[in-house]
């Protein structure tokens, strides 16, 4: 008995968000023994020799799941590694993340699939892996998809380019249909993006910096959705960053075309103004655009045309970074103040009336949040209680219930901090938010019963 | 932080000193100013090296074709190192916009001035632009340029024709006349408008020939072909025919019209070779006051108190 109590954790004294669409958060302690969930009820006694973590003032609520994170584990260890991200995902709450496969070489064969969730095994959060559409994402032949798939792999994407041949990415619905498995496009039609390094409008023109319109990426998903339509494969639009690529998927989805879409918090909290200062750091593709659009993203949002907020986390050394504007390379951090950065945004507009967030607050609350950020993407990507699959998965996604595995995110939605680049876990430094107070923290990860991020502090 | 009138004021009294026997002063006497150009350029850089050298400063030269740079060195790493050797001023030419804002942010001690960045700002092209326009109308009014202050630009009507897009010149030239509270027209070809003018401090013209009839001074922007400008119209004829002044336009402006050119011009293209001798023209004087009015700007960073934020731009 002693043995068993020693083994049991209980995190006491929070507010409950079960997965479930809508329902509000309730109180109640989580008991769990040996990677999955035991109890869950309000003023649960402790076992002698039990570990007890405080939740007081926090909501507990399944771990995170990320649809889209650059691990740059192979190529590009100087940025970032499967280790060092993971631990920046727990610290974030993430108990999974989808590994993206634009490494160096790509992720375009069993053996990298494999050689990637072997460094993911260790790791403090659940890592789960996209293939290539085309080999070496070079939009030229096909990945050979049904090997990867073999192994798991659910999602397909040469993420960091759209494909832009549409004889071949209608090849590639059409293959991928047989398979079960789903694309994802970075939506960017290059031709129109003619080199773009911000959103182009108003501050590009006065920055002189050339910009890529959001036409570049209407553009391709328009031509996404009428393949999705020829072909009836399902499609995944990744980061999506316009108030037009709202309307068509929200006009696609009222069609029955069985389509998903993600935004990124960055997409959501922060517009071109911020490129003022040529700050390579908020050099990020699709780029930032303007307020508009933010406001249509969180409608898209709150009525469910968006069904994900997916980080995008893009790890760059400063030595990449620290060049002109137009020479660094796109992309930012993401995975440890994700949650932070949408919940806080989220509870200030509800207490400021925001210009931009105005319109959702009410309509957009934090268990809803919490599905876009955690149930949603547990099913895009398969992670989710229905779809064990083969190769160790655990389930993600919900519910806090008995029975379910023990992935949870405990997060303090009062708790202040400072984002100090050099305190993160990422082996890089460029958060767009640097020096920001955020408002709400993540105060515990919780993956397969294992506690791996206590009080904000990594495990281990 | 110095004003455009300060400046313009400071310029005129080195336009004198440049007038003397020997052109020359010991105000700077004792600074290094250091010239990067990362981008070609001719007449900038003699125009900045020469005005260092009659303020009695040090100059030094980096040749990008043949420096470390060529060997991947870091544009962060450049500024570092030549900021060691103990310069005062960094003078940079960069083709990214925003460079030498980064570089400013970058440098410990030295001032930084902005010679022109991609297609961002070209400021000191700007100031030179002002002194030139209120030097003709002092002379034509036989008023001193002093006494003449800033106020000639009031309502004076100021046509800047051709690639608005791509010209660091003209988002230069926009900001500081209307400034100055000059009336700024715009005309080129759609394509070569900058998204969001609509919101700039200027009118937008379509007829070139209905803007040439009210304007007093014509600022033609080069075509950029080496920017790709050349894909934004179909051909140079086209170009030349719906913007270029031609003899035929350049007959028709009214006589009081000035006509300026940023340079290096493009001749038969934005202007007709015959038309940069006009007796409005002030080409030639533009690159004559160049260098009165960076050793205005020099002075003004190094030997008074003055502001890095003049010079290296627009936050």
């Amino acid at each position: 008995m002693a043995e068993r109590a020693a083994k049991t954790l209980v995190i006491r004294g929070g507010r409950v968000v079960d997965g479930e669409a809508g329902a509000a958060p309730r109180r109640a302690d989580v008991a769990i023994e040996g990677g999955a969930i035991v109890a869950v009820g309000e003023g649960l006694s402790v076992p002698a020799g039990a570990r007890v973590l405080d939740a007081g003032g926090c909501v507990v609520g399944p771990g995170l799941v990320d649809l889209h994170a650059h691990l740059r584990q192979p190529g590009a260890e100087e940025a970032e590694t499967v280790e060092s991200a993971s631990r920046a995902a727990a610290l974030g709450g993430y108990t999974a993340v989808v590994a993206m496969p634009n490494t160096e070489p790509a992720i375009d064969s069993a053996e990298m699939v494999r050689a990637v969730l072997g460094l993911g095994r260790a790791a403090p959060c659940e890592v789960a892996v996209a293939g290539a559409i085309t080999v070496g994402r070079a939009g030229e032949r096909l990945a050979p998809m049904a090997e990867l798939a073999a192994l798991g792999v659910v999602l397909f994407t040469d993420d960091g380019r759209g494909v832009q041949d549409g004889a071949l990415l209608r090849r590639a619905l059409d293959y991928a249909r047989g398979l079960g498995v789903t694309l994802a496009e970075h939506c960017e039609d290059e031709a129109i993006a003619a080199g773009g390094v911000m959103h182009e409008g108003e501050w590009s023109g006065r920055l002189g910096l050339p910009g890529a319109p959001a036409a570049a990426e209407e553009a391709m998903l328009g031509r996404d959705l009428a393949l999705v339509r020829a072909t009836g494969a399902p499609m995944h639009f990744l980061h999506l960053s316009t108030a037009g690529s709202v309307e068509l998927v929200r006009r696609a989805k009222r069609d029955g075309l069985p389509v998903t879409a993600e935004v990124t918090p960055h997409h959501l909290v922060l517009d071109d103004a911020e490129v003022a200062a040529y700050d390579p750091v908020f050099r990020v593709n699709p780029p930032l655009r303007t307020r508009a659009d933010m406001a249509a993203l969180w409608e898209g949002l709150a009525d469910g045309t968006i069904d994900a907020v997916a980080t995008d986390h893009a790890p760059h050394p400063p030595e990449a970074k620290d060049q002109p504007f137009d020479q660094a390379p796109p992309g930012m951090l993401g995975l440890e103040t994700a949650l932070a950065v949408v919940a806080g945004a989220l509870a200030g507009a509800e207490k400021d009336g925001d210009g931009t967030l105005g319109p959702v607050a009410g309509r957009l609350s934090l268990p809803g949040l919490w599905w876009d950020m955690s149930v949603a993407p547990a099913a895009i990507a398969r992670l989710g209680p229905l779809d064990l699959r083969p190769g160790g998965h655990s389930a993600q996604g919900g519910p806090v219930a008995p029975g379910a595995a023990a992935n949870l995110c405990v997060f303090d939605p009062a708790a202040s901090w400072t984002v100090d680049p050099g305190a993160l876990a990422s082996r890089s430094a460029n958060t767009p938010y640097r020096g920001r107070t955020l408002v709400g923290r993540v105060r515990h990860t919780v993956l397969r019963g294992e506690p791996v991020v206590v009080d904000a502090a990594a495990q281990g | 932080m110095a004003g455009i009138a300060e400046v313009l004021g400071v310029a005129e009294a080195f336009a004198e000193v440049e007038r003397r026997a020997i052109p020359k002063v010991p105000t700077l006497r004792g600074k290094v100013i250091a010239t990067l150009f990362f981008e070609e350029s001719t007449r900038t850089r003699l125009s900045f090296e020469t005005a260092a050298k009659r303020l009695s400063a040090d100059v030094l030269s980096l040749a990008v074709a043949t420096s470390a740079v060529k060997k991947g060195e870091s544009l962060r790493d450049t500024v570092e190192t030549v900021e060691a050797l103990g310069i005062d001023a960094l003078i940079i030419r960069h083709a990214s916009s925003g460079a030498p804002l980064q570089v400013a942010r970058w440098a410990k001690r030295a001032r930084v001035v902005n010679a022109g960045d991609g297609w961002h700002e070209h400021p000191t092209q700007a100031l030179v632009d002002c002194f030139t326009i209120r030097q003709v109308i002092a002379e034509r009014t036989g008023v001193d340029p002093a006494s003449l202050g800033v106020s000639c630009f009031a309502g004076l009507r100021i046509l800047l024709v051709g690639d608005i897009a791509h010209s660091r010149v003209a988002r230069s030239a926009v900001l500081a006349y209307a400034a100055l509270g000059a009336e700024v027209t715009v005309v080129g070809p759609s394509s070569l408008l900058p998204p969001g003018i609509e919101r700039w401090a200027v009118r937008v013209g379509t007829d070139l020939d209905a803007e040439l009839a009210r304007a007093d001074v014509v600022s033609l922007l080069r075509l950029q072909s080496e920017r790709g400008s050349g894909e934004f119209v179909p051909t140079l004829r086209e170009y030349t025919a719906r913007f270029g002044l031609t003899a035929a336009r350049a007959e028709r402006l009214a006589p009081h019209t000035i006509v300026t050119h940023p340079g290096p011009m493009v001749r038969g293209v934005e202007i007709a070779s015959d038309v940069a001798e006009l007796p409005n023209s002030v080409i030639t004087r533009q690159v004559t006051n160049g260098v009165a009015v960076r050793m205005a700007t020099l002075f003004l960073l190094l030997g008074a108190e003055g502001s890095a934020e003049l010079a290296a731009g627009r936050g």
